[in-house]
C-alpha cells in the first residue's frame, strides 16, 4: 500500500484536526469560528475524493466517453455547504450580538465579566 | 389526495408556514398561523400513527422518486410516535407563548421568533420523518439553526454565549455525523437507511464501518447531550426564553435519542459490528454516570432553571439506560420515557415560564412562598417533580418500572438498585424546590405576585394533567412504545 495512493484522506483528515485543534485552543470566538470552518470543509473532500473517477469526465452523456464521475456525492456537498455557510453566518451574527453586550470577543474576559455579575 | 401525501404534509406545512412569517411581519397574524401550522403538523401526525398501528409501515417517495435512488419517508411505529410527541408539544406550546414571549421578547422581533420556532419544528419532523441518511444532516441543521435563534433570544446577555457554545458543538456533532453518513455511503453506496442496513448486514466488519458507527454516534450523543457531552445544555436551556427552553426540552433531545435508536438498532443491527464492541456497556456506564453525577450537580444549583437542565441530563441517561439494555423491557422503557420526561419538563419549563413572568426569571430563594401567592403554579410544579422521582400514579413510575424490568430480566440486581438510588437524588432537589414554595413566608419579589393568565396556565397544566393522566392509564403509551421496541428489536439480528 503506497501512502500517496490515500493522500486525499490523508490531506482531510489534517484539515479534520487542526480545525478541530483551532476551535479547542483558541479563545477568540471569531477565530473559532474559522477553524469550525476548516474543520467543516474538511469533510466535503471526504466525499469529493472517491467520487471523481480518475480519467471520468463530468456525468453528461456525450460520444466517446465511457467513464463518468458520480454526481451524487457532488450534490450532496453543494448542500452541505450552504449549511456550512449558514452556520458561519449565523455564528458570525451571534459573535457581533456578544460584542455588543460584552465589549469584547475574548472568551477568557466574557468569562470573567460573567463572573463579576454574578 | 392529501392523505396519501400526509408523509410530505407533515414536514411541508411548518416549512412554508415559517418563511410566510417573515413575509407577513405583524405579531399576531404569525401567531395565529404558527397556531395553524403547529395544530395541523399535530393533526397529521396523529393520523400517521393510527394508520401506522393499524397497516404497519408507511414507505413515502419524495417527488415520485422512487427508493432507494429518491428519498423516502418512511414511518414505523417509532417515529409515528415521536411525530405525534414532537408534534402535540409544539402544539400546545404555541397558545401559551404569545403571553410569555410578549414579556420576554421585543415586540417587532416576534415574528422572527415565530419563524425560527416553525423552522426548528420542520427540522425536528423531518429528522423523524425520513429515511435518508443525508436527508437527516439537512433537518438536524434546519433544527439546530433554528434551536440556536431560539436561545440567543433570551434576555440575559449570557444567552448569547449559551446559544454560541451550542452553536460549536452542536456543528461539531452535525459534522460528525457527516463524516458517519459519508463513510456508510463509501461503503454501500446508498443513502437510504433501509437500503443501507441490508448491505452492511452482508459486509464483513471492517475499519470504515467502525469508523462511520464511532462517529455517528459520537455526534448524536453530542446532540442529545448524553453525559459527558452535555456542556451546551445547562447554560442554553438556563438563559433561553421560557418558551424555547420548554420547547426544547420537550423535543431537541428527544429527537437525537430517536436518531440515536435508529442508528444503532435499524441501520446496525444486522451487521456484525456489536460483535466484539462492549457497545451497550459503555452506553450503560454514561448512562449511570449521567443519572447520578448530572443529579448530583442539579442538587447545587441555585438558578432553578438550570437545575431542572442539570435534571434534564440526568433524566436523559435514564433514556440511553434502556437503549443499552437492549431488550423489549428496556427499549420500551426509553421509548416511553421519551414521552414522560417530554411531558414532565415541558410542564416544569411552562409553569417557571409562569413564574417568570411576574417576577423575572427565579433564583431558587426568590420563589420563597410561591404556594401563597400562585398556588396552581406551585401545585403543578409538585406533581411534575414528582413524575421526575418516579412516584406511582406519575407517568416518570412507568418508565421507571419499565427499566427496572428490563435489568431484572438481564439479572442485573445491582443496575435495578441504582436506579432507584439515583430517584432519591431526584427526591432531595424536588424537595428542595417544594420546600420553599410552600414552607416559607413569601419573599419580597412574590409580594404582590398573582397567579400568571389562564393563556398560559391552561397548556401548562395540560402537561401536568397528562403527566398524572398517562401515570394512571399507560396502556396507551406503554402499549405504542411496545410496539416500537418490538420493531426496533425484529431489527437485530
Amino acid at each position: 500500500m503506497n501512502i500517496l495512493d490515500f493522500i486525499n484522506y490523508w490531506i482531510a483528515m489534517f484539515l479534520l484536526v487542526t480545525g478541530l485543534y483551532i476551535v479547542i485552543a483558541r479563545g477568540n470566538l471569531v477565530k473559532k469560528l474559522v477553524g469550525l470552518s476548516i474543520f467543516q470543509t474538511s469533510v466535503y473532500l471526504v466525499y469529493i475524493s472517491p467520487s471523481k473517477i480518475i480519467g471520468g469526465t463530468a456525468p453528461i452523456i456525450v460520444p466517446g466517453m465511457s467513464v463518468y464521475s458520480n454526481p451524487l456525492p457532488h450534490v450532496l456537498i453543494l448542500t452541505a455547504i450552504v449549511v456550512g455557510v449558514a452556520t458561519i453566518a449565523l455564528g458570525l451574527a451571534i459573535v457581533v450580538r456578544i460584542h455588543e453586550a460584552y465589549g469584547t470577543i475574548e472568551e477568557d474576559e466574557i468569562h470573567a465579566q460573567d463572573q463579576g455579575t454574578q | 389526495m392529501i392523505s396519501s401525501n400526509l408523509p410530505a404534509l407533515q414536514v411541508v406545512v411548518p416549512l412554508i408556514a415559517a418563511p410566510v412569517c417573515v413575509l407577513l411581519r405583524r405579531g399576531t397574524l404569525t401567531w395565529l398561523l404558527a397556531w395553524l401550522a403547529s395544530w395541523s403538523a399535530a393533526a397529521i401526525s396523529i393520523v400517521l400513527l393510527i394508520r401506522v398501528l393499524d397497516q404497519g409501515t408507511i414507505s413515502y417517495a419524495l417527488g415520485g422518486w422512487l427508493a432507494p435512488w429518491g428519498i423516502e419517508y418512511r414511518v414505523d411505529a417509532v417515529n409515528a410516535f415521536v411525530l405525534v410527541l414532537v408534534s402535540l408539544v409544539g402544539a400546545v406550546i404555541v397558545p401559551y407563548a404569545r403571553t410569555s414571549i410578549g414579556a420576554e421578547i421585543r415586540s417587532e422581533q416576534h415574528y422572527l421568533f415565530w419563524t425560527a420556532y416553525l423552522l426548528c419544528l420542520a427540522g425536528l419532523l423531518g429528522v423523524t420523518i425520513t429515511g435518508d441518511a443525508f436527508n437527516v444532516f439537512v433537518f438536524l441543521e434546519v433544527s439546530s439553526l433554528a434551536t440556536y435563534i431560539l436561545i440567543a433570544f433570551g434576555n440575559d446577555r449570557r444567552a448569547l454565549v449559551a446559544s454560541y457554545q451550542y452553536l460549536i458543538m452542536g456543528t461539531i456533532g452535525a459534522t460528525f455525523i457527516v463524516i458517519g453518513v459519508g463513510l456508510l455511503y463509501l461503503m454501500t453506496g446508498t443513502l437510504n437507511l433501509a437500503d443501507i442496513a441490508q448491505r452492511i448486514s452482508e459486509m464483513p466488519v471492517d475499519r470504515p464501518l467502525l469508523a462511520a458507527l464511532a462517529f455517528l454516534t459520537v455526534g448524536i450523543s453530542l446532540k442529545l447531550a448524553l453525559f459527558p457531552l452535555h456542556l451546551w445544555l445547562p447554560n442554553a436551556y438556563a438563559y433561553a426564553p421560557s418558551v424555547s427552553t420548554a420547547f426544547l426540552a420537550a423535543t431537541a433531545t428527544k429527537v437525537a435519542v430517536y436518531l440515536l435508536l435508529r442508528f444503532t438498532f435499524t441501520v446496525f443491527g444486522k451487521s456484525h459490528v456489536f460483535d466484539d464492541l462492549p457497545y451497550g456497556e459503555i452506553l450503560l456506564a454514561l448512562s449511570i454516570a449521567a443519572m447520578f453525577v448530572a443529579s448530583l450537580v442539579a442538587i447545587f444549583q441555585e438558578d432553578v432553571k438550570r437545575m431542572f437542565a442539570y435534571s434534564s441530563v440526568a433524566q436523559i441517561g435514564y433514556i440511553t439506560l434502556g437503549i443499552g439494555l437492549a431488550n423489549t423491557s428496556g427499549l420500551t422503557g426509553s421509548i416511553v420515557h421519551l414521552f414522560n420526561h417530554a411531558v414532565a419538563k415541558g410542564a416544569i419549563f411552562l409553569l417557571l415560564g409562569c413564574v417568570a413572568l411576574r417576577i423575572g426569571q427565579p433564583a431558587l430563594s426568590q420563589m420563597a412562598g410561591l404556594a401563597k401567592r400562585m398556588p396552581l403554579t406551585a401545585a403543578g410544579l409538585v406533581v411534575a417533580g414528582l413524575s421526575l422521582i418516579g412516584v406511582p400514579g406519575t407517568v416518570g413510575f412507568v418508565s421507571k418500572w419499565y427499566l427496572v424490568m428490563g435489568a431484572l430480566e438481564k439479572g442485573w440486581w445491582w443496575l435495578a438498585a441504582l436506579v432507584l438510588l439515583s430517584s432519591l437524588l431526584a427526591v432531595v432537589y424536588v424537595w428542595r424546590v417544594v420546600e420553599i414554595c410552600y414552607f416559607r413566608e413569601p419573599s419580597k419579589d412574590l409580594a404582590t405576585a398573582n397567579e400568571a393568565p389562564l393563556s398560559m396556565l391552561i397548556p401548562a397544566w395540560v402537561f401536568v394533567i397528562a403527566c398524572v393522566y398517562f401515570g394512571l392509564d399507560a396502556t396507551v403509551t406503554s402499549e405504542t412504545a411496545a410496539t416500537a421496541a418490538k420493531t426496533l428489536l425484529e431489527s437485530l439480528r
